[in-house]
């Protein structure tokens, strides 16, 4: 489908997959991740998608442009485990055209 | 030993559903939740935050939802045993199950619901190496005696409003609180972060920020804590202290549960939902977000429904071959085991001149 971008998502075993994120239905990286189960059930997206609870951190590996972190992952990725310059929180990513060949790395579980 | 018809694990909203839904059959429920208050991840997570998909609540606060849970299901008086993790279970030879809490509380009833959501909440632990060696030797991740840090010097981590209130709440008890966080600015309550700011300047916390707590020094007990801070040019230094209480939040996890001989696939328990929502042991249901079926949805309404037919289910377990049908709450009311009874008001019969 045209509005499908391809992502490379790293899984926390070293494992990296190809997988097509749809544009068009309003996911977030986090949702795609658990729409592929790519992360076991549970252990990923435990809030929601609020962005209070760190599970679904990720490091991004490609230089893609993304949407600037605002307060509230910031906030939550200071409190977190295993931070790295380039965490995320994939909840907070949402999927556009203009992700096109995003490569990111599943952070540990915590 | 606490006896009751239904034994809950979570007293989240479908733990809080299920007593209404039993209360209408008559039976009694008690509920077992880790947190000390009922809720769940409502009231933990996001209780400031809307839900939009509560049926007939265009937008609820989780709270508010607990809150109107809770006046719903008063009038069947459940028990509750708060601040407890469901432990083990022992199945009876009258068929009954026994669960014992963390505590050593113990509950028996001829049905076990879980409604334990993603698990029971436990605190994150910071990834400090030799952190382990030190728990309850002067590393506690809660505080549950505030008294025990009288005259002791502490050492509180964390950026959040559990951090915040602690530091305040010690500041009056401890010989010293320093509150350490890596970056300069807290998410909190804002009269927290005021509060905070008033205690530091007035010289009764010392705060320490960008900072980390790296180490752990001490023989026995804990001694110090080595802290990094990164203002300006990075230094090591040591604190000493007596107790290192770091607050990172909680994180659930199935914990105990997932050692009772359940079938579990994907971190929840497997039902069958084509019927009542039994797991894999008679006697012992599983409903809202910690069970699992084809099309399983995590959604609260889906389980008040569960919650509801798993009544029906737990009824003909408790009352074998005993006659029953549904009754609607228009119909006949809703009579309380506190002795109150709500109903529909009569129609009038007059006739008009």
């Amino acid at each position: 489908m045209e509005q499908d971008i391809n992502i490379k998502i790293t899984d926390r075993d070293g494992v990296t997959h190809d997988v097509l994120a749809p544009t068009d239905m309003a996911m977030n990286l986090m949702e795609v991740v658990r729409s592929y189960e790519l992360a076991p059930e549970g252990t990923i997206g435990i809030c929601g998608g609020m962005a209070m609870c760190a599970s679904c951190q990720c490091y991004v590996l490609s230089d893609t442009a993304l949407p600037e972190m605002q307060d509230d992952e910031e906030a939550m990725l200071s409190e977190a485990f295993d931070v790295k310059e380039n965490s995320r929180l994939g909840c907070q990513i949402q999927i556009t055209p203009e992700m096109e060949g995003l490569e990111v790395e599943l952070a540990p579980e915590s | 030993m606490i006896k009751t018809d239904i034994l809950i694990i979570g007293a989240g909203p479908t733990g809080l559903f299920t007593v209404f839904e039993a209360g209408l059959l008559k039976l009694k429920c008690h509920l077992i939740d880790a947190l000390p208050q009922q809720g769940g991840q409502c009231s933990e997570l996001y209780p400031k935050k809307p839900i939009y998909d509560i049926p007939a609540y265009p937008e609820i606060l989780a709270g508010d939802l607990t809150h109107k849970l809770m006046e719903q299901c008063k009038q069947f008086e459940p028990g509750f045993t708060l601040g407890e993790r469901a432990e083990t279970i022992e199945k009876q030879e009258d068929g009954s199950f026994i669960v014992t809490t963390n505590k050593g509380t113990k509950h028996q009833a001829p049905v076990v619901a879980i409604a334990g959501g993603l698990g029971s909440f436990e605190p994150r632990k910071p990834l400090i190496h030799n952190i382990a060696h030190f728990e309850d030797k002067g590393v506690e991740y809660m505080i549950k005696e505030p008294e025990m840090y009288r005259n002791k010097k502490v050492v509180i981590a964390g950026g959040g409003d559990s951090a915040l209130d602690w530091s305040i709440y010690l500041s009056d008890i401890a010989s010293e609180v320093t509150l350490i966080h890596r970056r300069n600015e807290f998410r909190g309550h804002l009269d927290s972060v005021e509060k905070v700011q008033e205690l530091k300047n007035a010289g009764k916390i010392n705060l320490i920020t960008p900072a980390e707590v790296i180490g752990i020094v001490g023989d026995k007990n804990v001694k110090a804590v080595v802290v990094k801070q990164a203002q300006h040019i990075e230094k090591e230094f040591e604190i000493q202290c007596d107790h290192f209480i770091p607050l990172f939040g909680l994180s659930p996890k199935l914990g105990p549960i997932a050692n009772w001989g359940l079938e579990i696939e994907k971190n929840a328990i497997k039902v069958n939902n084509a019927l009542d929502y039994q797991t894999n042991i008679p006697g012992i249901y599983a409903i809202g977000d910690v069970n699992t079926y084809p099309g399983k949805l995590k959604l609260i309404l889906c389980g008040f429904h569960e919650a509801t037919l798993m009544c029906q289910s737990a009824y003909q377990i408790i009352n074998p071959g005993k006659r029953f049908v549904l009754k609607y709450t228009t119909v006949s009311g809703v009579n309380g085991f506190d002795g109150t009874r709500k109903e529909a008001p009569k129609a009038v019969v007059k006739k008009i001149e």
